[in-house]
């Protein structure tokens, strides 16, 4: 044990030593890539914007198994990486094991926030809070009375962002119906924009004439189907109005970019603790520009605007689907 | 008499076939702008280089152990199981359950009747398409690759609505108890002095797949089974007339198949991961396949087919580390591997067996 720890001094006084020069931060990708069009690709321009606006380098990995979760975080952290950003829910059980080992390290995980550890910053994001303003606008810009939802992979993570989509809906229009789908089970419903097309023209089948796509790469047939179909979509985590100019309602923002930029540019001090980045922290929001201007009706605006409010206030409460794994306003 | 000497088959073919994807891959790598020598310098050391290294490449190793193993009974039967990813990830519910629902009081124990769990859910995923094929002539290629897509979508169900701990968002089981968890390589290992296999994953479990290499040795070539299943896989008309039942062999070798394919689960889920994930097998049932091909269906080739496919996963971590070689590469260079040891056989094969051939009566 105490050879343990002074091979770990070591370690950590030649990270230290080299931390002094270089002290890089690193970057893991979660199995997706880095260039999913979604999650992890923001995460890659937030770091892109670091890199040239200060000039400095970091160091990345994309994960290709399980196996390589905690071991990509032990290198880096031996290797005197500082801080070390991990993307995904899946890294929080290799950073409860590792983080206590390297004590000078400051990891900062995104989309984690249930941890318990002095050196890492949790970062999450209130997506049902982004995914009811949507919901508003779905509601609100719908003339047949169905909206639909299409996630990717059935995970709680995606039944949270349909959870808050609907109650937006419904909040607008308590009849309206809405359509859920999931893509699939296996993490291919990430990447299937084929299926996501078929599933957009099965629910403009059942009326939906404003579908939501919560579902990583899949998400880019929705969006094309729905623009074909002369129906509107709705774009998720980036900033999807330009794919279709004047056919995409909104997108749902998810500033991942912003989390990692963030902490880039904090380096080695940065904040260590739980965040939420919700609203009020314009953590999530809904995308407005030149691209859907024409669609987005001056009234539309000023309930999205009234609701944001409401919710940085207080005044409205929407559920999050994690409280106790149901929706007031949709059946899974 | 043979084309050629057997170490040529063995081993040359094998030998050659390697160094002819490593020439394609340094070129590859050439050809985005890095430096092969350094990239293969940065595998072996991070492979092989240390303690570390190996329990990495051991630890893969042993999945691949497996499911090649499974791949290869089937061989033997002539069957082609490809549906090892499902029936491991059924093994790894087998594990789960048998770990998280019963207390034991000591991981041997534990890992007794993991084998048993993980056995038993593997040859049960692998019994109704090896049931479809002896009695209803539905090939078991098709049945097998479509039962991996219902046991992702069993499990996914399993984890999201059952197995998940309340208020977790992570669509996995939760951790195993403490007595559960298996001795790793660093625990058997390392002294006082000398820590060894840090942080790595290789476990005990590494010698239970040696051991399952020489119990299937022994179960093919000393066993009356074996037999039949070698006569069944070497012409069935001939195995029927000898009075061995298809219908039988057929459902045999693809349970021995499941069993062996669903036992990967005490490696990666007991093991490693201490807990099953939604993405445990992530691709070895595969690999199997390339694994037993490799290593013409015998235990030992199989286990330095896996030695050598662990070598290539852990390598490939280590270059995704540290060089700037996108993983789209990465995987590249393993599939060059496996298309020229597995697929392009007959390319090194035939001007081998012509070279022999000439050399022979040259020398009468």
């Amino acid at each position: 044990m105490s050879l343990m720890k002074s091979l770990m001094g070591a370690a950590a006084a030649v990270a230290l030593t080299a931390g002094a020069a270089l002290a890089e931060p690193a970057l893991i990708f979660d199995l997706g890539g880095k260039f999913d069009k979604s999650f992890n690709e923001a995460a890659h321009n937030g770091a892109q914007r670091w890199a040239n606006k200060t000039g400095g380098t970091y160091r990345e990995i994309e994960l290709q198994s399980e196996a390589q979760r905690e071991q990509a975080l032990r290198r880096f952290a031996e290797a005197g990486a500082n801080p070390i950003i991990t993307m995904g829910f899946a890294m929080a059980d290799p950073l409860a094991a590792v983080a206590g080992d390297y004590p000078d390290t400051k990891f900062v995980a995104v989309d984690v926030n249930w941890l318990d550890a002095p050196n890492i910053r949790q970062v999450s994001f209130a997506e049902h809070e982004g995914s009811y303003l949507v919901g508003m606008m779905a509601a609100m810009a719908s003339e047949s009375g169905t909206v639909g939802f299409i996630g990717g992979m059935d995970i709680p993570l995606i039944r949270h962002f349909g959870c808050g989509y609907a109650q937006g809906a419904k909040a607008v229009n308590p009849d309206i119906e809405v359509v859920a789908n999931m893509t699939g089970t296996t993490p291919a419903a990430w990447n299937d924009p084929v299926k996501g097309s078929e599933l957009t023209k099965a629910q403009i089948s059942q009326g939906a004439d404003v579908i939501y796509a919560a579902a990583g790469g899949t998400g880019v047939g929705v969006l094309q189907t729905a623009a074909d179909e002369g129906i509107l979509s709705i774009g998720v985590d980036s900033n999807q109005n330009h794919l279709h100019p004047g056919k995409v309602l909104t997108s749902m923002l998810k500033r991942v970019d912003v989390a990692v930029y963030d902490a880039m540019t904090a380096g080695e001090d940065v904040e260590t603790g739980v965040f939420t980045m919700g609203l009020a922290e314009d953590g999530v929001g809904v995308a407005m520009d030149d691209n859907n201007k024409e669609l987005v009706s001056a009234q539309m605006a000023d309930a999205v605007e009234a609701a944001r409010k409401g919710i940085i206030d207080g005044d409205i409460n929407v559920v999050a689907y994690y409280e106790n794994d149901t929706c007031p306003a949709l059946q899974f | 008499m043979d084309k050629m000497p057997k170490w040529a088959d063995v081993i040359l073919i094998p030998l050659i076939s390697l160094i002819l994807a490593a020439i394609l891959s340094a070129l590859v790598i050439l050809a985005i702008g890095e430096n092969p020598v350094e990239a293969v310098n940065l595998m072996v050391t991070g492979a092989l280089g240390s303690t570390y290294g190996w329990g990495y490449t051991l630890y893969y190793a042993t999945n691949f152990m497996f499911t090649g193993l499974a791949v290869a009974v089937a061989f033997h039967a002539r069957m082609f199981n490809i549906g090892g990813e499902g029936q491991a990830m059924l093994g790894g519910l087998g594990v789960a359950m048998v770990c998280l629902y019963i207390d034991w009081p000591h991981w041997s124990i534990a890992l007794l009747a993991a084998c048993v769990g993980s056995a038993l859910f593997g040859a049960m995923w692998a019994a109704i398409p090896a049931y479809l094929q002896a009695k209803r002539g539905s090939h078991i290629v098709i049945t097998t690759i479509m039962f991996n897509f219902i046991a992702a979508a069993f499990l996914n169900y399993m984890l999201v609505n059952v197995m998940r701990p309340q208020g977790s968002q992570d669509p996995a089981t939760a951790r195993f108890p403490e007595t559960v968890h298996l001795p790793t390589f660093q625990s058997m290992f390392s002294t006082a002095e000398n820590a060894l296999f840090r942080g790595a994953p290789a476990n005990i479990s590494f010698f239970v797949a040696l051991l399952a290499c020489v119990v299937v040795w022994a179960l093919i070539w000393r066993t009356r089974l074996g037999y039949e299943i070698r006569a069944y896989g070497h012409s069935e008309t001939g195995a029927v007339y000898a009075g061995i039942s298809p219908v039988r062999i057929t459902i045999i070798a693809m349970l021995i198949s499941g069993a062996l394919a669903g036992m990967m689960a005490i490696n990666n889920v007991m093991g490693e991961a201490e807990r099953l994930v939604l993405n445990s097998t992530e691709g070895a049932g595969f690999i199997g396949i390339a694994v037993a091909l490799m290593g013409r269906s015998h235990p030992f080739g199989v286990f330095l087919a896996a030695l050598l496919f662990g070598f290539l996963y852990q390598g490939g971590a280590e270059l995704a580390l540290w060089t700037s070689i996108p993983r789209e590469l990465i995987v590249v260079i393993q599939a060059l591997v496996i298309l020229f040891t597995g697929a392009l056989d007959n390319m090194v094969r035939m001007p081998l067996e012509k070279l022999f051939l000439s050399l022979r009566k040259g020398a009468q």
